[in-house]
């Protein structure tokens, strides 16, 4: 494996390239498993009190493999009155704006594919593709049921849009750039109080900030407490009634994959990405090392989202809204200023 | 009247991840001593992973799984099968002289059983037929692991409902204060 | 007599055209659109059907359609005699299933007027109490599930289990325990059941706390249940509904202790809770506070158990003597009655179950109008009914 590593010519576009690719497939498909694996199954198990599922490999750690099985040979169901091409198109959408947001995301010193300018802003920008595949699933599917949850899902989502950047441009300020790179640098070599040890990861520094993206993650998510289009026991299962088997697996894996790549966003923002204080930014050992990193802060992030989503009942769609507009803006709006003043007097 | 105060606002949702964040610690370590920082989840979770294991407190005594049968006592008087609200229990009997108690008497009129069924597909596990027995043929075992692939199955003739008799438990002794005498199974 | 339908009919006819599963999306009609929050739902306790026109994601009007599980319970009961009638009627209200049995027993009891002895009374009481907890332990977690936690519904099935086993170890049933009889009890308590009952109420009181502090206590739950669905309490009254949906809204009914025939409440001290507001919380808030009533009860009953018979003289075939009788008690699920009219045979003529759940329901068209969708639920959640209790 390792030889094969180093076997390929770094300066060939194309062996890199798809080296990049699989990389980064694997690695979302990879974070989305184990987050289901050991939040899903797991977490929330051992917080009811019971074990999970135990049966399909040691300590049950096989039974996403024998889901994944289980979906794929089911009947493949369109509704008779579903509009065939956007009932098939849905999950498609919502699985490439997921894939895509790893375009601009670095997982080590050369470890990218792109470092562009604006590479946040394009990450938030990709991810809000998602509210499209999720109205067209609702609508698509001709049963009210789906409406509802794809109309509930359209208020929502793009509600919660707005906390979520206002909560980056925070970071922003601080990092004084939009490139996602230069945010992992700037926590790198940052100071707290003039120390340098451990750099300034913005956690510390941007809390209401990280809150309320971490708010307005699980609103992106879907994720109880704000799972309003998904309320499974008023809607079934929201926009996603309607499909079955492998479409049904592909909204399933985007959902998961969805929740790993942000709690991945918000570790680069938040936690340092895949930066370690003690070793250097240029070394070369954490192109091996960055990924690992990243992976070990996403899981982190990620048991903070869903310790949330199985604790809480979910918030009404008007009460979701309110929350949005009148909580969490003003609050965001208020981090953005104090940031501004706090930046420019130290 | 539920106080409306918090001595600060959010406190309920701070108190709700703190009751799941113990829940979930509870689960994962519930060894004591030098072993706490070992992840046992087998041990502190309440699932029993049946049929690897079975849980310590089940079956109890009492505990209605199926019914055993002791031919011998019983007499054919039809009443368990009368009182059953289903009618699972299908009997068939015939009468036979029995030779006379002294010698120089009548001969006896006994009743013999041919065939004695209890179809355990209809049965509802109500214990009116046990209840009812004047003659103490039907009991009450706690074994439940009795299931079959075809449902024919579920018809368990005289012989296995003599098979269930010995898996029949010794009638339990009463709480204070009781003044029931406690009954006791003919072996 | 013409055949010409009236307009009512005609009505009714398009309504139930409009309300079978059609999948046509109905968004422009200017009553709004039908939804079917049909039989199969994971949140109608059953198989219960709700019609609900809806605009936008408001209610106009709903309608309830019940009786998709209807047994026919009361004709069952008129082939059957006193015991197997017994065994049928543990499964009306499938949670609390003793409950069922003692509003039977005791009207059969008045027609045969006999007195049962003390320790059949207190044990009776005992295991009335403990369908009690059953069935609301269940119910607190169901509602958080429905409301969206999914975690108090795990808990609440693994504390229920502490219930169950009591039940079972004295009943031989965990549901359905078929334990009552025209006289008093089947068996007495097995040895060591006081102490072990007492363990028991200590992790019930443990589990109330527990949904204090996720559910109730939950700023969510409390914005979602407050102010939603309120019941005045001349219209709750209007309408018959009875148990917790009563005391939620301030009225202080409590069957137990005002009309206390053949079970044992008046040796025991217990508070009725009610609260004013008469919304979807305050209804939680009582079953969770009679839960903990609940426990002290039987705490009370355990300390002061007489020693006896649990069984009076009864004939070995009973034969009820002619008469009607109406008895009810208070139900985990609120006030359920059984009207028996007997002829003098082995089983009953004819027995009339008023089950508190059909009557609980009665309201929701009155309550649903102009609530959202998500409100739908908090409510059918908080009346809190079981489909064999309506349906029968």
């Amino acid at each position: 494996m390792i030889s094969s590593v180093l076997a390929i010519d770094w300066s060939n576009y194309w062996q890199q390239s798809i080296f990049r690719v699989l990389g980064a497939a694997i690695f979302v498909i990879l974070g989305a498993g184990t987050f289901v694996i050991a939040f899903l199954f797991k977490m929330m198990s051992y917080m009811q009190s019971r074990l999970g599922p135990m049966e399909a490999g040691p300590h049950g750690t096989l039974q996403l493999l024998a889901e994944v099985g289980k979906w794929l040979q089911k009947e493949d169901l369109v509704p008779a009155r579903a509009d065939r091409t956007l009932f098939k198109l849905a999950p498609y959408i919502i699985m490439a704006s997921t894939f895509l947001v790893v375009v601009v995301m670095p997982f080590g010193p050369d470890a990218y594919f792109v470092s562009v300018d604006t590479g946040i802003y394009l990450a938030l920008a990709l991810s809000s593709l998602s509210v499209l595949g999720i109205i067209i699933a609702g609508w698509a599917s001709a049963s009210k049921y789906s409406l509802l949850g794809g109309l509930r899902a359209a208020g929502q989502l793009i509600a919660y849009e707005l906390p979520m950047v206002l909560a980056v441009v925070g970071v922003v300020i601080q990092a004084g750039t939009l490139n996602l790179q230069g945010i992992v640098a700037a926590q790198h070599q940052g100071e707290i109080f003039g120390w340098g040890g451990i750099g300034n990861p913005f956690i510390l520094t941007q809390l209401v900030g990280f809150v309320v993206f971490l708010i307005a993650t699980q609103a992106e998510l879907a994720q109880p407490p704000f799972d309003m289009p998904v309320a499974e026991s008023e809607l079934v299962t929201g926009y996603m009634t309607e499909y079955s088997g492998m479409r049904f697996l592909l909204f399933f894996i985007a959902e998961f994959a969805s929740a790993a790549v942000f709690a991945a966003l918000a570790a680069t923002l938040f936690l340092g990405g895949w930066a370690i204080p003690f070793v250097d930014l240029d070394d070369n050992v954490m192109n091996v090392v960055g990924p690992i990193v990243l992976f070990v802060k996403m899981m982190l992030v990620g048991a903070l989202i869903f310790w949330v989503r199985f604790t809480f009942p979910r918030f009404r769609e008007d009460q979701l809204q309110a929350f949005a507009w009148k909580a969490l803006i003003p609050l965001a709006l208020v981090n953005i200023l104090a940031t501004m003043v706090l930046k420019v007097a130290f | 009247m539920p106080r409306r105060s918090r001595s600060f606002p959010l406190k309920g949702l701070f108190v709700g991840l703190k009751t799941t964040a113990r829940i979930f610690l509870q689960t994962m370590f519930p060894k004591r001593g030098i072993k706490t920082l070992l992840p046992a989840p087998t041990i502190g979770a309440v699932t029993v992973q049946y049929p690897y294991k079975s849980p310590p407190e089940v079956p109890v005594t009492r505990a209605r799984g199926v019914i055993a049968l002791k031919s011998e006592n019983c007499t054919v008087c039809m009443l368990c099968a009368r009182s059953c609200p289903d009618w699972c229990i299908y009997i068939e009997g015939h009468k036979t002289k029995a030779p006379p108690r002294r010698p120089g008497g009548k001969e006896r009129t006994v009743s013999a059983l041919d065939r004695f069924e209890i179809d355990y597909s209809l049965c509802m596990y109500c214990g009116i037929c046990v209840e009812v027995c004047p003659f103490d043929a039907l009991f009450w075992s706690p074994e439940f692991e009795y299931s079959e692939t075809r449902l024919a199955d579920l018809l368990h003739d005289e012989e296995r409902l003599n098979e269930w008799f010995e898996t029949v438990p010794e009638f339990e002794p009463y709480e204070a204060g009781s003044v029931a005498k406690v009954r006791k199974v003919p072996r | 007599m013409t055949d010409v339908l009236t307009e009512a009919q005609q009505l009714a006819y398009a309504n139930a055209q409009a309300a079978d599963g059609r999948v046509n999306v109905e968004v422009e009609t200017e009553d709004g659109m039908t939804l079917n929050i049909g039989p199969q739902h994971p949140a109608t306790h059953g198989t219960l059907r709700v019609v609900a026109r809806l605009d936008g994601e408001q209610v106009v009007s709903a309608d309830v359609i019940c009786g998709y599980m209807h047994r026919g319970y009361e004709k069952l009961c008129e082939v059957r005699s006193y015991p197997q009638v017994t065994t049928l009627v543990n499964r009306i209200d499938w949670l609390g299933s003793f409950a069922n049995e003692v509003p039977f027993i005791l009207a059969a009891e008045q027609l045969m007027e006999i007195e049962v002895p003390d320790r059949a009374k207190w044990i009776r009481t005992i295991l009335f109490e403990m369908s009690r907890l059953a069935n609301i332990s269940l119910f607190i977690g169901d509602l958080a599930l429905q409301v969206g936690a999914q975690t108090p519904a795990f808990l609440a099935f693994r504390d229920r289990e502490f219930v169950l086993n009591q039940i079972e170890a004295v009943t031989g049933g965990r549901f359905h325990p078929n334990f009552d009889r025209i006289g008093g009890l089947k068996d007495d308590l097995p040895k060591g059941w006081i102490a072990d009952t007492k363990a028991a109420m200590v992790r019930i009181r443990e589990f109330c706390d527990l949904m204090d502090d996720l559910v109730l206590g939950n700023e969510i739950f409390q914005m979602r249940m407050r102010g939603v669905g309120i019941i005045p309490p001349d219209v709750a009254l209007s309408y018959g509904l009875s148990g917790a949906n009563l005391r939620g809204s301030g009225v202080d009914w409590d069957l137990r202790r005002d009309s206390n025939i053949g079970l044992a409440y008046d040796q025991v001290d217990f508070k009725v809770w009610t609260h004013p507001d008469g919304d979807s919380y305050a209804r939680s808030w009582v079953r969770v506070q009679e839960i903990r009533e609940s426990t002290k009860i039987i705490d009370q009953l355990l300390d002061t158990m007489p020693s006896g018979p649990v069984m009076a003289k009864v004939p070995r075939i009973i034969k009820v003597p002619e008469g009607e009788a109406y008895v009810a008690t208070e139900n985990p699920l609120g006030e359920m009655g059984y009207y028996l009219v007997s002829k003098g045979d082995t089983g009953p003529f004819r027995v009339k179950i008023r089950s508190a759940s059909f009557n609980n329901i009665s309201i929701v068209p009155w309550l649903l109008k102009g609530v959202y969708v998500p409100d739908i639920i908090a409510i059918l959640g908080s009346l809190y009914f079981i489909l064999g209790d309506i349906d029968r």
